[in-house]
């Protein structure tokens, strides 16, 4: 087999994966969702046949429904539900950076025999499923959980508080599930920055505070970048958090999928719920590839 | 190896009693637990000079350097600047700039931001920044890399870019942490000079750091010499290479030839001893000396001849064979074993073409020398 060859297959590998696992089973889905219900299995019947053959295909094509879509938009459910997911992952994805930022500054100015450790442990919690995890929040969060006995205990309150079925356990679920994602590359931004770029920034004259917001910041904006949408980007989809620590009114667009699938048994409203969201979330998938790639590319130079 | 400064102007206020110092070490200890980085050191650096602390990796420069720009704190003594007492003040009211090792360009910001930065924490108007940013960087000749950010600089024009830094704000001290560390040779060398210039045109006082005695030699009016945290000599640079005060000084300066012995004649002219060797070495040392203490005499290589010939006097000659011999075109660098074994190195001024003595490897050769041309070190 020849250099170039090799080089084709490796490039090839990732693109063949992409392909059956991603851009398929999409397109499964998006040709759902222009199709309608039906009792059988699978409970809808479908638009384009493989025997049709091409003129066919081309005239169903012109007369493609988009009643899915447009029903999408005369029932207000689903706009909240986007609207909601948009929120919950917006809110989520701020307070992780308040927490994540100082605990990757932390991290990255601890003594380098530390960081090692440090890193570890915010990687812990990946070695138990993330569902087990989730679950044990009830506990702590239920009325009679851990936190209430535990403040209840302290003096700071008489009567439990309701956290658990509310979008506050959504949040703390959120925050909590995915704080290494915005851990990790703020700690790998920060952690390979010269620190006598703050001892020049002092020596021509700013406290260390100004030293930070001028020089420490800016130089970890990729890594907020990267953390944010790799929080954001997921939350917005989340279903399994909603589902347990959620209330019946947090409006999620994971959950609404899951209902329309499921429940109501509507796949083509449902796949036409996810095409959607993909189309949400391409924005900020660009916005992260962009900076990945501007980042990449100062450090080559 | 002389420097320029130094002819350039009779300037010496350490030998002036009445001159006050502009830095102030007094007694100065850093430990870092319980390793001793800064050895109850003091020290007087004077306005105006250009000043190089030279020591091996290790012994304390950047230490010292770092507590007196502020970002180490001394656990002992007290570091005065103009009589004002230092201790307790942060870096940024220091009026004093450093010049980072590593140059710490902000990575994010061009190189006209870069320079203007120190301006901008002290609110100057903005028509005056970049007035002031032009003139920097026309000084150290970057203006037309102004709107470049330092990756795309190469490491010559980094180092500018980092000087223009440090001076924009017209400190009254400039420290530099081995400046010219990253350069390449001739770079190094064509910047030593501009450094001086620059240091002397616009009249400032230079506390340079570096472990690389050449450079110290060129640039430096004073040169302390450390060791392990304490200052072993401080003087200028003819001074710390022609009249080391210690055989670690001259053993760390140039190369030198060290001859023990013992005195068997001492009187405040000439100074007499007895090499273990079996041979004699007199001396022009200006004290005298107790018969029977050791003493070590230190020879640099240019100062010995080499001839085939027994020299006429007979004083101060030992006989060898060459060992060694390298052509530098300059000059020539012999390696003369003497017969108890020990290897003289001695050096030799190609003066004319021909080369009036022709040597070669395993020649019997003389080794001689003046003396006044030795310096008597204890031991
Ligand atoms: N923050 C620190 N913590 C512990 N030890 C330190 C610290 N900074 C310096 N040292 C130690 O103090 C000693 C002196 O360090 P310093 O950086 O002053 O050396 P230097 O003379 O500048 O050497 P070089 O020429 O290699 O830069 C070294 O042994 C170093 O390991
Ligand atoms: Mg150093």
């Amino acid at each position: 087999m020849g250099a170039a060859a090799r080089r084709w297959l490796l490039i090839a590998i990732p693109y063949l994966w992409l392909l059956i696992f991603f851009l398929v089973p999409f397109f499964l889905v998006f040709k759902i969702s222009f199709s309608q219900t039906n009792i059988a299995i699978p409970p809808y019947l479908p638009v384009f046949e493989w025997t049709d053959g091409f003129a066919v295909w081309m005239e169903k094509l012109r007369q493609l429904s988009l009643d899915n879509y447009l029903w999408l938009t005369e029932d207000p459910l689903y706009f909240n539900a986007y609207l909601s997911s948009l929120k919950i992952a917006f809110v989520s994805t701020a307070l992780a950076l308040a927490i994540g930022y100082p605990l990757a500054y932390g991290m990255a100015r601890a003594p380098a025999h530390w960081r090692p450790l440090l890193v570890m442990l915010v990687i812990l919690p990946f070695w138990t499923s993330f569902l087990i995890r989730v679950y044990a929040w009830i506990g702590i969060l239920r009325r009679e959980g851990l936190l209430n006995q535990f403040l209840q205990w302290l003096g700071v309150i008489d009567q439990p508080l309701t956290i658990i079925n509310t979008d506050i356990a959504v949040y703390i679920g959120i925050v909590y599930s995915y704080l290494p994602f915005m851990v990790l590359p703020l700690y790998a931004a920060l952690e390979r920055m010269d620190e006598s770029l703050i001892e020049a920034a002092q020596d021509l004259g700013c406290t260390r505070l100004a030293a930070f917001w001028k020089i420490t910041f800016p130089l970890s904006l990729p890594g907020i970048v990267a953390g944010c949408m790799l929080v954001f980007i997921p939350a917005v989809g989340e279903f399994v958090i909603p589902d347990l620590l959620g209330g019946s009114d947090t409006l999620m667009i994971g959950r609404t999928l899951w209902v329309e699938f499921f429940s109501n048994r509507d796949w083509p409203v449902a796949s036409a719920v996810a095409t959607l969201l993909l189309l949400i979330l391409v924005v900020p998938i660009v916005i992260f590839q962009y900076y990945q790639a501007r980042t990449r590319e100062a450090e080559t130079r | 190896m002389r420097s320029l400064g130094n002819i350039r102007r009779s300037f010496a206020p350490w030998s002036d009693a009445n001159a006050k110092a502009m830095i102030s070490i007094r007694n100065v200890t850093k430990r870092f637990g319980d390793f001793t980085a800064v050895d109850n050191l003091s020290l007087d650096i004077y306005e105006r000079e250009f000043f190089a602390l030279l020591g091996a990796s290790g012994c304390g420069k950047s230490t010292l350097l770092r507590m007196l720009a502020g970002f180490e704190t001394p656990n002992e003594g007290a570091i005065l600047l103009d009589g004002v007492d230092l201790t307790g003040v942060p870096p940024y009211r220091r009026p004093l700039n450093m010049m980072f090792q590593s140059y710490a360009l902000f990575p994010h910001m061009t190189v006209a931001d870069n320079v203007g930065f120190g301006l901008k924490q002290e609110k100057m108007a903005k028509p005056a920044i970049a007035e002031r940013v032009a003139q920097m960087l026309k000084l150290v000749k970057m203006s037309e890399f102004a709107g470049r950010k330092p990756h795309q600089l190469s490491g010559g024009q980094r180092q500018r870019v980092a000087l223009a830094r440090a001076l924009a704000k017209q400190p009254k001290v400039l420290l530099l942490d081995e400046p010219l560390g990253a350069l390449d040779k001739k770079l190094r060398e064509e910047t030593q000079f501009e450094l001086t210039d620059l240091q002397y045109d616009l009249g400032l006082t230079f506390v340079v750091v570096t472990h690389d005695q050449e450079e110290a030699m060129t640039m430096a009016d004073r040169i302390a010499v450390m060791d392990a945290g304490q200052i072993r000599q401080v003087a200028t640079p003819a001074e710390v290479y022609e009249a080391p005060n210690s055989r670690f000084v001259a053993d760390f300066i140039g190369s030198i030839n060290l001859f023990d012995g013992e005195v068997t004649r001492s009187d405040a002219a000439l100074t007499e001893l007895q090499s273990p060797e079996g041979f004699a070495l007199r001396m022009v040392d200006g004290q005298s000396r107790g018969i029977g203490s050791d003493l070590t005499l230190g020879l640099r290589p240019e100062k010995i001849a080499v001839t085939h010939t027994k020299p006429n006097s007979g004083v101060n000659a030992v006989e060898g064979e060459v060992w060694d011999l390298a052509y530098l075109g300059d000059m020539s660098i012999f390696h003369v074993k003497l017969d108890s074994g020990k290897i003289i190195k001695a050096s030799v001024v190609n003066a004319s073409r021909s080369g009036s003595e022709v040597f070669t490897y395993h020649d019997r050769v003389w080794l001689s020398f003046a003396e006044d041309a030795g310096v008597v070190l204890e031991r």
